[in-house]
């Protein structure tokens, strides 16, 4: 199916209106992640039957569900490792992952640095809300220290993750991040990782205003948006570690691209070239 | 001309391979197209076995992170349309039990290896043993159908394969290969198949208008078709109870609704999905239930017994699970007393207790990492015929 990506973008036209309303609070970050990726699907023209989404649990997780796709909402933390046998099967299909700060780096962080080594050709979009949402709100790797969680009710002391950082330190082929307050770059950066021809990684600064920001005294969404974009880090963050591993403001678009070459391709050549040979 | 290439291309050949290797090459006969797998002895010869021969027929064998992650990879690639496998040993088998059960919930065909070696725990990494029966039929959490098949022999290892991958895709069902340590790794003859006599099954896939689909209506047999991604139906997998669309839900009806249909699918396929063999159980007054190599010292035992004139017999289910209780009852109809030989503390036995209810049943248990032998099986048994 040949689709005109200069016509205008709907979001409705790849949503699941039978799923309708959904499930996301008010103020959550993830429906305008949602919104950004779609319209970067749209952009690019990709054929809604030649899209696979796969998602892990948590609130990020279901959002696969509301994807008018091939839509698969797997374990928690696995949904890289179902990827890689779906692209690897599939390798006709734009494989998209959909997964949470807690999903991608605690339970599948493993899954994650094999991704980002084996460097085959996905889409992982990691939206960070630093807490475990859909459980109550829970410490997450990315929650930020002193911040306070159903779990750190002493504030939370122990480092946080920088996705992007420990992506590229795995091998990651494309790398960025952004907020949700720029939807436009956002969603050229998703682009961006679509068209990489090996494993991208994509981390969106979400916000969870009803379980997060309300037990820190974040204010409502607008006001968490906001401090995202101009700095996601507490104050305090700089009192309470001795040397920062990261600086106060997190950089944001495209932190790592390379050519290292896309696993699925590289195994279909070594195999065609076997067999060839025998 | 090497043995996939005999497996593929339709001549038949004897060969005299392992246990392991006769599973890959059943895989490949049966068109498993996509292997994941992670080392664990004593299974790694099928990876290594499907590494080499997987590219040579258009497949893909990859090596990944863990075992949680293979099994995801091949519910992955299974979800794809490819018919897919993994393979492993008792811890390995324990960690891919959730992914396991998303596959038994979801109704995702696939074939799960599982040689049985020492445990609990690493147990006894290079010795075989029968202890993980009751994982294999309730390992993941919550209830759920299974297949699990037990083959005794390098042949039925290759034969059984084949079925495995027949009745996961017949039966949308993931389907455990159980086999201990010994057979693995004993080299045997095998005949390996004309290829273009096994059957090769293949799912039920959608078809008709995207708007009539319903990705789990079991219609007429209880066994949904299943969208291929990219043909156009654009359907929704997961791990949450859902209904006949797909789609999550708690309603207690579509819950009920959707359930029992899943509990009670295999069942209705009983007649493609049992099988056992039985040796001179018509007129025995000892029956011996066993599986696996224990069935084989067994079989030398009941030769022993009816040498010396006891009225001995073997039952040896094939398939494990579900496990065949109407064979069993009738086999065991005329016994007096049945004796189950197995390496491990009782799983069979307890369920051939629970099946043949007043016949005295008693158990032969060795977890000592040595196969139990034909002679201390015959002696046993010969007691028990004696009435000694």
């Amino acid at each position: 199916m040949l689709i005109d990506t200069a016509a205008e973008f709907d979001v409705r036209d790849y949503l699941r209106k039978e799923m309708m309303p959904h499930f996301l609070c008010p103020g959550c970050g993830h429906g305008i992640a949602l919104r950004a990726l779609l319209w970067a699907v749209h952009d690019l023209g990709i054929d809604k039957d030649k899209l696979a989404v796969v998602s892990g649990i948590g609130c990020a997780g279901r959002l696969s569900a509301y994807i008018d796709a091939n839509t698969f909402h797997v374990t928690h933390g696995r949904p890289l490792a179902f990827a890689t046998g779906l692209a690897l099967a599939r390798p006709d299909l734009n494989v998209i992952v959909i997964t949470g700060d807690g999903d991608c780096l605690a339970i599948g962080g493993n899954h994650l640095i094999h991704a980002c080594r084996r460097n085959l050709k996905l889409t992982c979009l990691m939206l960070n809300n630093e807490v475990y949402g859909m459980t109550g709100g829970q410490v997450s790797p990315t929650t930020s220290e002193t911040r306070l969680t159903t779990t750190t009710p002493l504030g939370n002391q122990e480092p946080h993750f920088d996705a992007c950082a420990l992506a590229t330190a795995a091998g990651a082929g494309f790398v960025g991040r952004e907020v949700t307050h720029h939807v436009p770059k956002l969603k050229e950066l998703i682009k961006a990782g679509l068209e990489h021809p090996g494993f991208a990684f994509v981390e969106v600064l979400s916000d969870c205003t009803e379980i997060f920001g309300r037990k820190n005294d974040m204010g409502s969404s607008p006001e968490m948006i906001m401090r995202q974009k101009s700095d996601i880090r507490p104050s305090a963050y700089r009192d309470t570690v001795d040397t920062p591993f990261r600086p106060n403001s997190l950089p944001t678009g495209i932190l790592t691209k390379n050519d290292r070459p896309e696993y699925g391709a590289a195994y279909r050549r070594a195999a065609a070239a076997r067999s060839g040979a025998s | 001309m090497n043995a996939v290439d005999t497996a593929l291309t339709g001549k038949n050949a004897m060969k005299l391979i392992s246990g392991n290797h006769a599973c890959a090459l059943g895989a490949i006969a049966a068109g498993c197209r996509f292997f994941a797998g992670y080392p664990i002895t004593p299974s790694s010869e099928i990876a290594e076995r499907l590494a080499r021969h997987l590219p040579e027929v258009g497949g893909v064998f990859v090596q990944m992170e863990d075992e949680i992650a293979s099994m995801a990879a091949v519910i992955g690639a299974s979800m794809g349309g490819v018919k897919a496998m993994t393979a492993t040993s008792g811890p390995g088998f324990s960690l891919k039990q959730e992914n396991l059960g998303y596959a038994a919930g979801a109704e995702i065909p696939c074939v799960i290896v599982n040689v049985m070696r020492g445990g609990p725990s690493t147990g006894m990494p290079t010795r075989p043993s029968q202890a993980d029966l009751m994982q294999a039929r309730w390992g993941s959490h919550g209830d759920y159908p299974i297949i699990a098949l037990a083959p005794a022999s390098v042949g039925e290892i290759y034969s059984e394969t084949i079925r495995a991958f027949d009745l996961a895709e017949r039966c949308r069902s993931p389907v455990v290969l159980l086999y201990d340590q010994v057979i693995a790794q004993l080299s045997e003859t095998v005949t390996l198949d004309n290829a273009d006599s096994l059957s090769r099954t293949e799912r039920k896939w959608a078809s008709g208008a995207r708007t009539a689909y319903k990705p789990y209506d079991g219609g007429g047999d209880g066994i949904p078709a299943m969208a291929r991604p990219g043909a156009g139906y654009r359907s929704h997998t997961t791990g949450l109870t859902h209904n006949e669309d797909g789609f999550p839900t708690q309603n207690p009806e579509a819950v009920s609704r959707n359930l029992s249909r899943l509990f009670s699918k295999l069942e209705r396929h009983r007649d493609l999905i049992d099988s056992s063999e039985e040796l001179h159980c018509a007129d025995a007054d000892v029956v011996i239930v066993a599986i696996g190599i224990s069935a084989r010292a067994a079989t030398r035992a009941v030769e022993t017994c009816r040498a010396q004139g006891l009225r001995v017999g073997l039952f040896r289910p094939i398939t494990l699970w579900p496990f065949p209780e109407t064979t069993l009852c009738q086999a065991a109809a005329q016994a007096r007393a049945v004796l189950v030989p197995e390496m491990n503390t009782g799983q069979l036995r307890l369920e051939v207790e629970r099946v043949l209810g007043g016949t005295p049943v008693e158990g032969m248990h060795l977890f000592s990492g040595e196969a139990i032998t034909p002679t201390d099986i015959a002696v046993q048994a010969a007691a028990l015929a004696r009435g000694t």
